[in-house]
């Protein structure tokens, strides 16, 4: 497979030259293949957020690049690089508009790559496709189109937001903690979900989790963070072997949060 | 004491102007969800604009073109201070306010009152159509029936869809590939646009523009808005777009009945700033409970009808 995403030697300061100086990522560097589904942990602070946020360019960088799908990015703006990414944030309130109904948020992510003019925000054959791709959600969403997103529960606004960041085919899903704010049974759902946005058609994804145990069993490799650098990368044989004991063993990991 | 039947035609007349006053400020603060000060400087450059053109024999039609287009230029001048040098939005307005003035002044010939009595204007074209009693309240409708059909299109289109999800959620929105602040350029300019068009209007209709008379106007429009949402509610986009113009009519006639029950005409800033009290009491009585307002709007319903 071909290499998607080339992250070289990038480096994050918040604060420079101030007391509050916090080097969230130092010289990091992360390539990814096509089709990989990515799963990333370690403690609070780490710098997992940083790093999404920087391949999302929500923070310029202070050192290194990056380069996605043979296109140097690292001086694009966070809305123009939006077109081959989708996005999901932990806060369930994040993703969406709250104060416009399910069907016209649907519009406009589905516009994302579309000239945005005066042509009308949603027609019916739109209507017609976002019932039918909904439905395959299984959470009914597909019946309260004309709805408020803001009268969704979390669970259906994450998983809503999810389908908006996968239907344009982006050609990188970024999902920053996207069950953390999300009850046990809501949070599987989103999950399954996830797998299946991420499979087909096969999207390459980086999800930060704080649960070791999903981190291990979705996608087909697994990288942990500590101190703003990437401090393992296993994939195959080596992470089928890997358990969430052993995972903390050799990271001395606090274990309060991550452990379930 | 009720007023006359021709105050509360008088107070219908005006409340059409201000009803384009309130639906410049709905989007700026409602829409885009960004408090803009801009609104008490735009609204004299639209009257100033107007006045100059009218003064000089020109088209009272094309005058209120002009109107529009100053106000939008303030408008764009607050969004670029507030998008490309992080001025807060705020401090923007306020800033482009403040300079307003001076330009205000210069396009006003440096004079701070043009007198209309002897030029032709929209209202005196309307008068020579229809009944005298009427006409301005119908040129006014008419021109607010279109700008509000004119807005519910803009705001159901693509573009209009990413406009207002941008004072929802700008993370959203740039997640969505657009750029936030073009968004708030355009709105900051829409909502001016039509702000310096409710002044060009109301220079036309009291056939004078005084340098001094945007005092106040963002609260007025503001208030209105609130007014609206309180009694008529926000639950689609046509619903809240006439809510707004409600309320400023609305606020019209209760400026003008009170009035009657023995206020002098130097105190209505004060009426003004107790109505704009009242309506965001009502407003935020509405966030915690949405019941006690349903009360009060249908008591102060049923009060308006009597
Ligand atoms: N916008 C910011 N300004 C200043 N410091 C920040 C900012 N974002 C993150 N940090 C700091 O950078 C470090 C890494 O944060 P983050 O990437 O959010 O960690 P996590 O791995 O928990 O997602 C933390 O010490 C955090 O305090
Ligand atoms: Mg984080």
């Amino acid at each position: 497979m071909k290499n998607l995403l080339e992250i070289k030697d990038i480096t994050k300061v918040f604060g420079e030259g101030t007391v509050n100086e916090k080097v969230a990522l130092n010289s990091v560097s992360l390539t990814l293949r096509e089709g990989d589904f990515v799963t990333v942990i370690g403690n609070n602070g780490a710098g997992k957020s940083t790093l999404l946020n920087c391949i999302a360019g929500v923070y310029a960088i202070d050192k290194g690049s990056i380069v996605l799908d043979d296109k140097d990015i690292t001086k694009l703006p966070e809305h123009k690089r939006a077109r081959w990414m989708g996005r999901v944030f932990q806060d369930p309130l994040k993703g969406t508009a709250f104060d416009m109904t399910i069907e016209e948020n649907l519009a406009i992510a589905y516009y994302k790559n579309r000239s945005r003019g005066l042509s009308p925000g949603i027609t019916s054959k739109d209507r017609e496709l976002f019932r039918e791709k909904l439905s395959m959600l299984e959470m009914g969403l597909e019946d309260k189109m004309t709805q408020k997103v803001k009268l969704l529960s979390g669970g259906q606004r994450q998983a809503l937001t999810l389908f908006m960041a996968a239907i344009t085919e982006p050609k990188l899903l970024l999902l920053d903690e996207h069950t953390a704010a999300l009850d046990p049974a809501a949070a599987s759902k989103v999950l399954a979900l996830t797998d299946r946005c991420a499979e087909d058609p096969k999207l390459c994804t980086l999800m930060i989790t704080h649960n070791m145990k999903d981190a291990l069993k979705h996608g087909n490799r697994t990288i942990l963070m500590k101190d703003g650098r990437i401090v393992m990368d296993i994939s195959g044989e080596e992470r089928e072997q890997m358990t969430v004991e052993k995972l903390i063993e050799k990271f001395s990991i606090d274990n309060d949060r991550m452990l379930l | 004491m009720i007023m006359t039947f021709a105050a509360f035609l008088g107070s219908l007349e005006l409340g059409m102007i201000y009803a384009v006053l309130a639906l410049g400020v709905f989007l700026s603060f409602r829409t885009l969800n960004m408090p803009d000060l801009t609104v008490d400087g735009s609204i004299v450059t639209g009257m100033a604009i107007s006045a100059v053109i009218c003064a000089g024999g020109g088209n009272p039609f094309l005058a209120l073109i002009g109107a529009a287009l100053g106000g939008a230029a303030a408008g764009l001048i607050t969004g670029l201070l507030h998008t490309k040098l992080k001025i807060q939005a705020i401090l923007a307005g306020i800033l482009v306010m403040l300079a307003a003035y001076s330009v205000n002044l210069r396009i006003m010939g440096k004079t701070p009152n043009i007198p209309l009595t002897k030029s032709t204007t929209v209202y005196k074209i309307a008068d020579g159509i229809l009944p005298p009693k009427y006409a301005g309240i119908v040129l006014g409708l008419v021109i607010l029936i279109i700008i509000i059909a004119l807005l519910y299109m803009f705001l159901e289109t693509r573009l209009g869809f990413v406009f207002r999800a941008t004072g929802d959620n700008e993370d959203m929105v740039k997640a969505c590939g657009v750029s936030c602040d073009n968004m708030k350029l355009l709105g900051l300019a829409l909502s001016n646009g039509l702000v310096g068009l409710a002044g060009g209007l109301l220079a036309q209709n009291q056939a004078f523009a005084d340098i001094n008379s945007g005092t106040g106007m963002m609260v007025i429009g503001l208030a209105s808005v609130i007014l609206g949402e309180v009694i008529f509610g926000t639950k689609t986009l046509m619903r809240r777009l006439v809510a707004a113009s409600l309320g400023a009519i609305l606020y019209r006639i209760l400026l003008a009945q009170a009035l009657y029950v023995g206020m002098e005409s130097t105190d209505m800033k004060l009426v003004s700033a107790i109505i704009v009290v009242i309506a965001l009491t009502l407003g935020l009585l509405g966030e915690k409970s949405s019941k006690l307002t349903r009360f009060s709007a249908k008591f102060i319903k049923r009060r308006v009808q009597r």
